[in-house]
């Protein structure tokens, strides 16, 4: 495995009374892909959520290129160079596209490399920058989700947290998403963390994967191991 | 008598009319960011605009010029309005909606109160901000003071969309203001922009209460109240979630006043808030989301 990014050791989390997590540890490399897979209400979104800050953590340590991250606030783990893509997508629907695009350079200084982040954003994704005067929320759903990607990419990230990027989409809008996440992944090393419902696609597109039960890592291990084994595939691959 | 109607006098009352709509357009915007960002009506407007009238009076008292003390004040209750926010309001943050309000309410007594007990009960008035002469603009004889105090309310209106248009602190503050939680996650210091938004209606206020005084021969501590609710029809008239909305809004208002007042003999000027009023209720039931808001619908 390569060096890790980000390490989770024994990570708890709760919504007021409720505790979500019981001692979630997982790793992401640099420049790794990691899926984490599970049922409705296993814990996927909440461990993202934890590690960005967005959910109250009680418990355990989360580091962050040896940073403890553990107790910081969303902005200040944005900060340090981790891009949550929230479940929803976290568009500003009443800016517009150029304006969700400046935002996810927000914390940056270097107006040089901003330009150049911009430009190769556009290249990925070629319509946003015919469309950057139309108001964000008027897109498509698969069009929010590539804009939440490309904001993401903007703060020049080393790890991208993606929530269910699937969710409500054509599939053929969501290959296209997977595939450009391989090849960021593949042309720029970047480390990215996803949660999805749809397993396969999941597990084609990581190197490792971890499987939740209600609040814990039931299964983990290398994507391909992982579709092979007899119980992953009957409860979250169908066959 | 339709034939000898003065159309100059008509000119005059709608410069007249858009004057006043001018100062109320400065506190509707502020009533707007605030209710942008928290989702909520600052009841304590028009009574903080109100304390920051008395700092520059103050000002002026102890020898500042008007435009001097104009500027300062600003510059004192932008300062003040984060304060308030980071004291006041920060500890209420994430609590229900009702609660904010309620917070709103007690704030307003609370500055009300404060200010009794700094100045007390004399008659005091602000000098001219303009020349009390008329100028003569393509025949028509008008007041400087009209027009400059539409220049500066809309000056004051332009500078804000500005920041908020051109600036990258202005982009986060509405970016905080569409979604919280997204915001945070692109590295928005969010409560700051609260903060932030406070201050700015703050400063906003102090404009329309320093324009308000000096057209009265003497103003107390009640100064801001018929102007709050002047604000808040005309803000409710173009739509209260809508900055664009709330100015036009309240220029129309302005001149509709006025105009209602000038040439309907019982309405007077005795009756001017009440039509206010009439138009809070009638948009309320005919278009809830004003002229330039955004009809929302809920799930229930």
């Amino acid at each position: 495995m390569p060096e890790p990014l980000l390490q989770l050791e024994q990570v708890e989390a709760r919504y007021g009374p409720v505790k979500a997590l019981h001692g979630i540890s997982l790793t992401v490399g640099q420049g790794e892909i990691v899926a984490v897979l599970g049922a409705n209400g296993a814990g996927k979104t909440t461990t993202l959520r934890a590690i960005s800050g967005t959910v109250r953590r009680s418990g355990g340590e989360i580091v962050f290129a040896g940073h403890r991250i553990s107790r910081r606030p969303p902005e200040a783990v944005a900060r340090l160079g981790v891009a949550h893509v929230p479940e929803g997508r976290g568009t500003l629907t009443e800016l517009s596209v150029r304006e969700n695009l400046r935002l996810g350079a927000y914390v940056r200084r270097d107006r040089a490399g901003i330009r150049e982040d911009e430009r190769r954003v556009h290249s990925y994704f070629p319509w946003l920058e015919q469309r950057g005067g139309q108001s964000a929320g008027t897109l498509s759903g698969g069009e929010q989700q590539m804009l939440a990607l490309a904001r993401a990419l903007m703060s020049r990230p080393r790890l991208v947290l993606l929530d269910e990027p699937s969710l409500g989409l054509a599939p053929m809008v969501v290959t296209e998403i997977f595939r450009i996440v391989r090849e960021l992944n593949e042309r720029e090393g970047l480390a990215v963390l996803v949660v999805e419902q749809n397993a396969m696609l999941a597990l084609e597109a990581s190197a490792r994967a971890y499987v939740l039960e209600v609040g814990k890592v039931a299964v983990e291990g290398p994507s391909a191991e992982l579709r092979r084994n007899d119980s992953v595939r009957r409860s979250y691959l169908g066959y | 008598m339709l034939l000898a109607f003065d159309w100059t006098e008509l000119a005059q009352q709608v410069v007249v009319g858009l004057a006043s709509g001018g100062v109320w357009a400065t506190l509707a915007l502020a009533l707007v960011l605030i209710y942008r960002s928290t989702g909520v009506v600052n009841f304590a407007q028009g009574e903080m605009a109100m304390f920051s009238t008395f700092i520059a009076w103050s000002l002026v008292h102890h020898g500042f010029s008007y435009w001097a003390a104009f500027s300062l004040t600003i510059a004192i209750s932008f300062l003040g309005g984060v304060a308030v926010e980071r004291v006041v309001i920060r500890p209420v943050e994430d609590a229900p909606m009702l609660t904010v309000v309620i917070v709103t309410l007690g704030l307003f007594f609370v500055v009300n109160g404060a200010a009794r007990w700094i100045w007390s009960p004399e008659t005091r008035g602000l000098p001219n901000a303009f020349s009390t002469r008329p100028i003569d603009v393509g025949g028509v004889a008008f007041s400087i003071q009209d027009l400059g105090t539409i220049a500066v309310s809309l000056g004051a209106v332009g500078l804000l969309w500005l920041f908020f248009r051109f600036t990258k602190l202005g982009l986060a503050s509405r970016a905080a203001a569409v979604n919280r939680e997204a915001s945070r996650l692109l590295g928005v210091r969010v409560s700051w922009m609260l903060a932030l938004g406070w201050g700015l209606a703050a400063a906003m206020g102090a404009v329309s209460g320093m324009l308000t005084a000096p057209a009265l021969a003497s103003f107390d501590q009640n100064l801001m109240q018929p102007v709050l609710l002047y604000a808040f029809a005309g803000a409710v008239l173009g739509g209260i979630d809508s900055p664009f909305g709330a100015v036009v809004g309240s220029l129309i208002l302005g001149v509709l006043v006025n105009l209602i007042g000038t040439y309907v003999d019982w309405v007077g000027t005795e009756l001017r808030l009440p039509v206010a009023l009439a138009v809070i209720l009638g948009v309320l039931l005919i278009r809830p989301a004003g002229l330039f808001g955004k009809p929302t619908a809920r799930r229930v």
